[in-house]
């Protein structure tokens, strides 16, 4: 098994949380991971992205040069990132905030609508947790379940009412990409 | 026990868990997490931790921990390194064991806050006057830097050195498992530190200790940097470190350290599903630097690919050791911009059938 995936957004989407909690999910499944976050020097507003690997066996290089998967948080990371995945490959973009159309014809694209999602579910925070579900949703890469031990792990003590809403948000997600 | 940390804070919990009682520090990108996770976590350990008023204080600090005896050690990025070298050399004229960590972020000036190798001269050839050296540790993965912090604590205790661990910014900033050795007890060859160490009182011998650096009788001084001569050159017979991969029948040796190396697998990788057997030269101590050992690794290769995020600082010892006897062909990538797995395997291609 080997997924290798880039989360894209701008700083303060939770683009990296997704990464981080993607990674802590496989080594809840004991995978290997890494996680490699790529950001600016600014605290919100600027380009963050990281690339994570999951495999069962040792991880080389973990720079993604050419991910099978990208997850899209905003109208920049979308220009950026499409020419980048590979053939074959799939792309869950936010559509509550990217305005660009699809296009490739060799790569399958999903609409996710997750900000617009999250504020009906009562929390613009959750989006990131709705795009994460539907990449698992897709990829199966890991168990929801181990999904949310690595949540909870994130979060830590005393954050744990947070993770029923979080839960319920990465099912929404995965509902769009399972079907 | 195996855990998923960040790069930066693993570092700091192997460098405690190494006997590191003083970290001294000022906040710079891309190595903040050092400090921050060391701020809450000494306490525990009853240790110290400070937060400097700049490098220069800060180096200055490790200093005066370090000669009472204390396993101490900093960390910085480059830029901040760079302040610390007035330390680093009275360090080495004192004869003072502490650790330097450098997570390298791009340059020259302030440069990018992102991953870089271009601090590769600072380090082995270092910015303070005199005649001194600073013995660097490179690693390329997360279990390796925790792995060479511990042992560069040992190792700047055994020679009375400062010691210093390079690591680009990906490895601080990523995050991998870990497995940090616990408790690690220090090399048994470890002379007693209250032979020298400035604990007030006298020594064993009935004697005071001091710490000199300064001599007003040239042959004073001659002698000692003589003396200090041939400490370097154990350190240049004992202590290199490299990882040699497939190199015995190779068409194509990459040289590479760090994060690159660990990208040029993936390059390797590349080669065997090609039919080009590409072999790796990968240096795990950058000072003293695996001459003969590269040398010897390279024999069989048409041509040899030095990859690195700088623009020519690897370089440089690799044709010290090659002495000419190989076409050497240089790759980078600079300022955060990662090098490419595939780039190198082209380069490779052109290297098996050229030789360049």
């Amino acid at each position: 098994m080997l997924k290798e995936v880039i989360i894209s957004g701008f700083g303060g989407q939770g683009s990296l949380l997704i990464g981080q909690v993607l990674a802590m999910a496989g080594v809840v499944e004991d995978k290997n991971a890494t996680y490699r976050p790529t950001y600016g020097f600014e605290k919100r507003g600027g380009i963050a992205f990281c690339d994570v690997i999951l495999s069962d066996e040792e991880i080389g290089s973990p720079v993604v040069e050419e991910p099978e998967a990208v997850i899209i948080m905003d109208e920049r990371s979308f220009k950026r990132f499409e020419p980048l995945v590979k053939k074959g490959g799939v792309m869950f973009y936010n559509t509550s905030l990217v305005t660009s159309k699809p296009s490739r014809d060799d790569i399958k694209y999903y609409e996710v609508p997750c900000n617009d999602m999250a504020q009906e579910m009562g929390s613009d925070k959750v989006a990131n947790m709705i795009m994460l579900g539907a990449y698992i949703g897709y990829s199966k890469a890991v168990a929801m379940d181990s999904v949310e031990a690595g949540l909870k792990e994130k979060l830590g003590h005393g954050k744990e009412k947070a993770i029923p809403l979080n839960r319920k948000a990465l099912e929404a997600g995965a509902a769009i990409s399972n079907k | 026990m195996k855990k998923l940390m960040k790069g930066n804070e693993a570092f700091a919990e192997a460098a405690m868990q190494a006997g590191c009682r003083c970290y001294f520090g000022y906040p710079i990108t891309p190595q903040n997490e050092v400090p921050e996770y060391i701020s809450w976590r000494m306490r525990d350990l009853g240790g110290v931790f400070k937060q400097a008023e700049s490098e220069v204080a800060s180096v200055n600090m490790v200093y005066g921990s370090a000669a009472a005896g204390v396993r101490s050690m900093t960390s910085s990025s480059g830029l901040g390194i760079a302040l610390m070298q007035e330390g680093i050399t009275n360090l080495c004229s004192t004869e003072i064991p502490c650790v330097f960590l450098n997570v390298s972020r791009g340059g020259p000036g302030l440069g990018t806050i992102q991953c870089s190798q271009a601090d590769y001269n600072q380090m082995t050839r270092g910015g303070g006057n005199g005649d001194y050296y600073l013995p660097t540790y490179a690693p390329a993965t997360m279990q390796e830097a925790c792995d060479l912090i511990q042992k560069a604590f040992d190792t700047a205790d055994k020679y009375r050195n400062p010691v210093g661990v390079m690591v680009d910014a990906t490895i601080g900033n990523m995050m991998e498992s870990v497995d940090i050795v616990e408790n690690k007890a220090p090399d048994p060859s470890i002379p007693d530190k209250k032979e020298w160490c400035l604990q007030g009182g006298q020594r064993p011998d009935g004697s005071f200790a001091r710490v000199k650096g300064l001599f007003n009788v040239p042959a004073e001084s001659e002698e000692f940097v003589e003396y200090l001569g041939r400490k370097y050159d154990k350190i240049e017979k004992n202590e290199v470190m490299v990882d040699i991969t497939d190199c015995d029948d190779a068409d194509v040796v990459i040289v590479a350290y760090g994060t690159t190396a660990r990208i040029a697998k993936q390059t390797i990788k590349f080669g065997k599903e090609a039919g080009i057997k590409i072999g790796m030269v990968r240096p795990q101590t950058v000072w003293p630097f695996p001459y003969a050992e590269t040398k010897k690794a390279c024999s069989h290769a048409k041509g040899v690919l030095c990859a690195e995020m700088a623009i020519g600082q690897l370089l440089q010892d690799v044709k010290i050791a090659l002495e000419g006897t190989k076409p050497i062909t240089q790759y980078h990538r600079l300022s955060g911009v990662m090098p490419s797995a595939k780039d190198m395997f082209k380069l490779c291609e052109k290297i098996a059938k050229e030789g360049k």
